[in-house]
């Protein structure tokens, strides 16, 4: 009777195609809208990300993002280095400053300095030259993404350079008036602030800072082999004070600050709310008027013997299978969008959490349409048959 | 109150063999208080087993009604009425459903075939129910719709169909299960009348073949003659039942004046 109940629905094309795009636009922007929200979201904490190696982030514990400046006391590293378990700890710089390029126009930065020994903290990627360089003399790497853009050169210097509008492997920039020489680039996922980012190393980075008494940013630390890193971050908390971060708590410390402070969600939510009330309006009110039109052939299945069983099964697999063809439709659709907008600036990134949810949404409308269709069926006299 | 079949008016051969149908002083109302509907005003009557009964009678006389109670698809409010032995009120809706599918074959008016389905698969339909594969029930549906003349046709959908088709369709999936007794609403009211006139042989041919009992509602006194026996409804009883058209309304009836 599965069988039957579809061709019943499929065989009826415009409401059957009503229905289906009804879903099929509920989960495209319910995954559209959430895939952008995600990918926002994962850009915020995209310098914990681009990092690599450490197994903790130690931090001053009034810390609320990764962005925020709350430098702690050099002696911190050391106290840490202390702690049983941890097998190295390296310090990392963290500070907004005054950025002057070659042609003269200035902007600020954010500048990261990693440690000056092993440069454990460097990004993964390096495109142009290699970590090492970082040795160089006032050797800084900056973002590939910036060099034709937000460190691009204007015209006339261009012009002076033959022509060459992107910043390059020897310019020299200025870093709070120190000389700083670009020795390569890196590449890293876009981030959800606005300031190129260059990396050198600890020690050059807080001369590039005005001076402070605190120049500790982060203490990133790697656990001994076998160390459970949840006991780990609550003995450095007890040894020292700070706070103490895996990957992922550092990311969910910056996500929801972003969450709780910008209003992101309530804007992201509303559009994914309307997705889901589009879906429950459309699809429903279709799916409604197709059992409406077929009550007379659910009401001669009834007086044939259908039980009420087998009728909420039929109604089931209608919307089972409409459901599960507009997700899949929806999903195709957002993911398409986001695979030919991968090359721009678009915040795009699909999770299988997210997939998850959205088939969880479109099976909550598709309850709601059929129970909408259930109960006029459930409720029917099967004696309708007999009245014309 | 109506009374029970007089004994004159049965069909010997029928009323040798068992009930089909018994109701007792059957009271069925529509509404409540001022607007009460009495459409069932205490029926006795009994169908036979091999016997086609036709009932008749002025439009809101109470035939549509009483052959839905006779089919369990409408409580009554008072009185008995077994199919088979079987009383409906003493049966849980689900046991109600299970036996309508077992036992009763339905031809409805207005066919009630499913549009989007052959008409093998609309004949299968009683079949399912009844647990069969769908393999083994198309088989089945598709030897039952060459009796009735449309074995070349079993791929096609009902749209595709005459009106005397269609009907044949629906005699098709209400004999096809076998049950033992087949109601049928008006079946030939949207029929001219030669196919009617064939519809309702190919259903006293076919159907009444098994000891079947048939229990027909009809305007149409053209088709009267197929009856064993002739009820006559008005105004919620029965007042009269005969073997024949000419005890009903005497000699000189023709066929397509008034029932």
């Amino acid at each position: 009777m599965i069988r039957y109940a579809l061709k019943m629905l499929m065989g009826d094309r415009a409401r059957y195609l009503g229905i289906l795009v009804g879903v099929a636009f509920a989960s495209l922007l319910i995954t559209q809208q959430g895939a952008v929200f995600v990918g926002l979201m994962e850009r915020t904490y995209s310098f914990v990300s681009d990092t690599p190696a450490p197994d903790l982030w130690v931090v001053d514990p009034d810390l609320e993002h990764h962005a925020d400046s709350k430098p702690m006391l050099k002696q911190e590293l050391y106290r840490v280095r202390g702690v049983e378990g941890v097998a190295w700890a390296v310090p990392m710089f963290k500070s907004f400053t005054k950025l002057r390029l070659p042609d003269g126009r200035r902007r600020g930065c954010i500048v990261v300095g990693v440690d000056d020994e092993t440069l454990i903290g460097a990004p993964a990627s390096i495109s142009g030259g290699s970590a090492a360089d970082l040795r160089l003399a006032d050797a800084v790497l900056v973002d590939e993404a910036d060099v034709g853009g937000k460190l691009g050169l204007t015209a006339h210097v261009a012009e002076a350079l033959g022509g060459r509008a992107k910043l390059a492997v020897g310019d020299v920039l200025e870093l709070n008036d120190h000389r700083a020489v670009v020795a390569g680039t890196f590449k890293i996922q876009p981030s959800f602030f606005w300031d190129p980012v260059i990396y050198t190393t600890f020690t050059r980075a807080v001369s590039y800072s005005p001076s402070e008494r605190k120049e500790l940013s982060f203490i990133l630390v790697k656990a001994t082999p076998g160390t459970d890193l949840g006991v780990l971050a609550e003995r450095i908390r007890g040894a020292t004070g700070l706070k103490a971060y895996t990957e992922q708590g550092f990311k969910r410390l910056t996500a929801m600050y972003i969450l709780e402070k910008t209003g992101i969600l309530i804007n992201f939510g509303i559009a994914v709310a309307l997705g889901f009330i589009v879906g429950v309006v459309v699809a429903g009110q279709t799916f409604y008027n197709f059992t409406m039109e077929n009550l007379r052939y659910f009401g001669a299945l009834k007086a044939l013997g259908t039980s009420n069983r087998q009728l909420v099964r039929m109604v089931l697999a209608q919307a089972g299978v409409v459901g599960l063809l507009g997700y899949g439709l929806g999903v195709g659709a957002a993911a398409l969008f986001g695979a030919l907008l991968g090359g721009t600036a678009l915040a795009f990134s699909l999770p299988w959490q997210l997939l998850a949810i959205c088939g969880g949404a479109i099976i909550v409308i598709c309850l709601i349409a059929a129970a909408l269709s259930m109960r006029r069926v459930l409720v029917l006299e099967p004696g309708i048959v007999f009245r014309g | 109150m109506s009374t029970a079949a007089p004994a004159h008016s049965m069909n010997p051969a029928a009323s040798a063999r068992g009930l089909a149908v018994r109701c007792r002083n059957v009271v069925k109302n529509y509404g409540t208080g001022q607007s009460v509907v009495r459409a069932l005003r205490g029926i006795d009557l009994d169908v036979y087993e091999g016997e086609l009964l036709m009932l008749v009678g002025p439009s809101g006389c109470g035939k549509t009604t009483l052959i839905s109670v006779i089919a369990g698809v409408l409580d009554r409010d008072e009185g008995e009425c077994s199919v088979f032995g079987r009383d409906y009120a003493q049966m849980t809706s689900a046991q109600r459903t299970r036996f309508r599918g077992e036992t009763i074959g339905f031809v409805f008016q207005s066919y009630n075939l499913i549009p989007t389905l052959t008409i093998a698969e609309n004949v299968s339909v009683p079949l399912l129910l009844n647990g069969l594969n769908r393999h083994e029930a198309l088989r089945r549906a598709n030897d039952m719709l060459a009796k009735v003349g449309l074995g070349e046709r079993v791929k096609d959908t009902p749209l595709r169909l005459s009106g005397g088709q269609q009907q044949r369709v629906a005699i098709a999936r209400a004999l096809v299960h076998e049950p033992r007794l087949i109601v049928c609403d008006e079946p030939t009211s949207a029929l001219d009348h030669e196919t009617g006139h064939r519809v309702v042989e190919l259903l006293k041919s076919v159907a009444m073949s098994g000891n079947r009992s048939l229990v027909i509602v009809t305007h149409d006194n053209r088709i009267f003659d197929f009856a064993d026996r002739i009820a006559h409804m008005d105004d919620g009883q029965v007042d009269k039942i005969v073997g024949s058209a000419k005890e009903l309304y005497g000699p000189n009836m023709q066929p397509g004046s008034p029932a």
